[in-house]
């Protein structure tokens, strides 16, 4: 049976190699789509794109999933992942992440400073509610509630707090109106913004530990993923990452 | 609108069904007319599949045929890719997360065959076979399209469990269920409102399409 589903399993573009499988952390969804459109143009060479929390995705690699390259929102889960033997080397950290504060357009914290007037904004438990990613595994999820605890507002939100699955999905909860707001990753408030959805503001660097963006070949990785890789480490990937968000250093 | 996702869950189970079709049919009709004690005990695992959460499965897909199990392993030295995270590995969860939806109609309909009318076909000299393809599937087919309509619409429907063994990879494992939830995570509204009129179309037409069957094929043998 094995084999019958393996032949009709799926069709193979042209004889070419199958573009390959990159897996990659929600905070890069729509810089990373750019990039490999540039990618594709550039060498005419295709990539198919996974998004999720890294955490997840690193149960899923550890598991044997079938991704050529893998792009971490934290730098811990691509050692584990090297510790394991499943990648070829260490990797390469190519950019830091920051977490904003998104509120949406009429939410009911757009005009209550931040973090001064929190405190009493949730003093309420689930009056107004408030989206970060998962922190058990997703690192924008742990740097938000970092952050909370920093500013002394974990405590009095933690009861109003929702949980993304991932960082996209905090960032979707906090745009839709669901929530009055949330702490996601910067690149995704800064789209946010540019569709008009609201307005960020940027959480200071020393809130919370650094994000290190960092990203590897896992083992089996073929020809593309490795143009990919090489592709993402040059000036163009660099530049656009910075305008989309990313950090050149730690803070 | 992505069509790579809509055919992807369209063949998932077009499998799921052609491979639960035999399946249910032996099994629903040994439960059907085998009494045994253990009887019970063995309906209540065909019928697991739809108490336990997709996610307990999912869990237990990921334990039993990952990389580290014997199941994964002898399947990745045979074929040279994983199971979870394949095509392949979607239609094994599929196949028994669909079980119940196969099984269960296909037993009831065998059940209602009265037994005088197989003791009567068998005293004519009807050969088991020629019993099953003359006597039995006639008259239990009603119930047997049932059956293959649940695990078709229930499969393009599947949601947690795909999330959970899938991976999410386009062209592989992304169902449209699972494109949907992703559009959504990328802030596009509209395509993941588009992708889920279609899908509400296509499911619409095709289990009205089955209604329609059944009703003409139930009168044929009236």
């Amino acid at each position: 049976m094995a084999v019958v589903l393996g032949v009709t399993g799926m069709p193979r573009p042209g004889g070419a190699e199958t573009p390959p499988v990159i897996a990659a952390a929600s905070s890069l969804r729509f810089v990373l789509a750019d990039l490999a459109d540039i990618f594709t143009r550039q060498t005419g060479l295709a990539v198919r794109l996974s998004y999720g929390s890294s955490g997840n995705i690193t149960r899923q690699i550890s598991q044997g999933a079938p991704y050529q390259m893998f792009l971490s929102a934290d730098e811990a889960y691509v050692r584990d992942l090297a510790g394991q033997g499943r990648t070829l080397d260490e990797g390469r950290l190519y950019a830091y992440g920051r977490i904003a504060l998104f509120v949406a357009n009429g939410s009911r914290l757009t005009h209550v400073d931040f973090p001064a007037g929190y405190g009493a904004a949730f003093a309420m438990a689930r009056q107004n509610r408030f989206a970060i990613a998962s922190p058990v595994h997703a690192p924008y999820g742990r740097a938000a509630r970092e952050a909370l605890i920093h500013a002394g507002l974990w405590t009095v939100m933690e009861p109003s707090l929702l949980y993304g699955e991932n960082v996209s999905q905090a960032a979707q909860f906090a745009a839709s109106g669901s929530a009055g707001g949330g702490l996601i990753a910067y690149s995704l408030a800064l789209t946010l913004k540019s569709q008009g959805r609201g307005d960020f503001w940027l959480i200071p660097a020393d809130w919370h530990a650094a994000l290190g963006q960092r990203m590897v070949l896992l083992q089996g990785a073929g020809e593309t993923a490795r143009k990919f890789y090489a592709f993402m480490s040059g000036e163009i990937a660099h530049k656009l990452l910075l305008q989309h968000g990313f950090m050149e250093k730690k803070s | 609108m992505n069509w790579m996702a809509l055919e992807l869950s369209l063949k998932l189970a077009a499998w799921t069904t052609l491979i639960l079709l035999p399946v249910g049919i032996v099994a629903g009709r040994f439960l059907a007319w085998q009494k045994f004690r253990a009887k019970p005990v063995v309906e209540a695992l065909v019928m697991l599949p739809l108490v336990l959460p997709p996610t307990v499965l999912g869990f237990y897909m990921l334990v039993a045929l990952g990389g580290d199990s014997i199941i994964g392993q002898v399947y990745q030295a045979l074929v040279g890719r994983t199971l979870v995270f394949s095509f392949e590995g979607l239609v094994v969860a599929s196949v028994i997360f669909n079980l119940p939806f196969a099984i269960q109609p296909m037993q009831r309909a065998f059940e209602a065959i009265p037994v005088e009318v197989r003791e009567a076909a068998a005293c004519c000299g009807h050969r088991p076979w020629r019993m099953l393809w003359r006597i039995e599937l006639p008259l239990a087919w009603p119930g047997i399209l049932t059956a293959l309509v649940l695990t078709f619409a229930h499969t393009i429907g599947e949601f947690g469990i795909v999330l959970m063994v899938g991976g999410n990879v386009p062209g592989e494992t992304q169902t449209i269920a699972i494109a949907i939830y992703d559009q959504v995570q990328a802030f596009d509204n509209a395509s993941a409102g588009l992708m889920s009129a279609v899908l509400l179309v296509v499911s619409l037409l095709a289990i009205s399409m089955t209604y329609f069957g059944t009703s003409y094929i139930g009168r044929r043998h009236d």
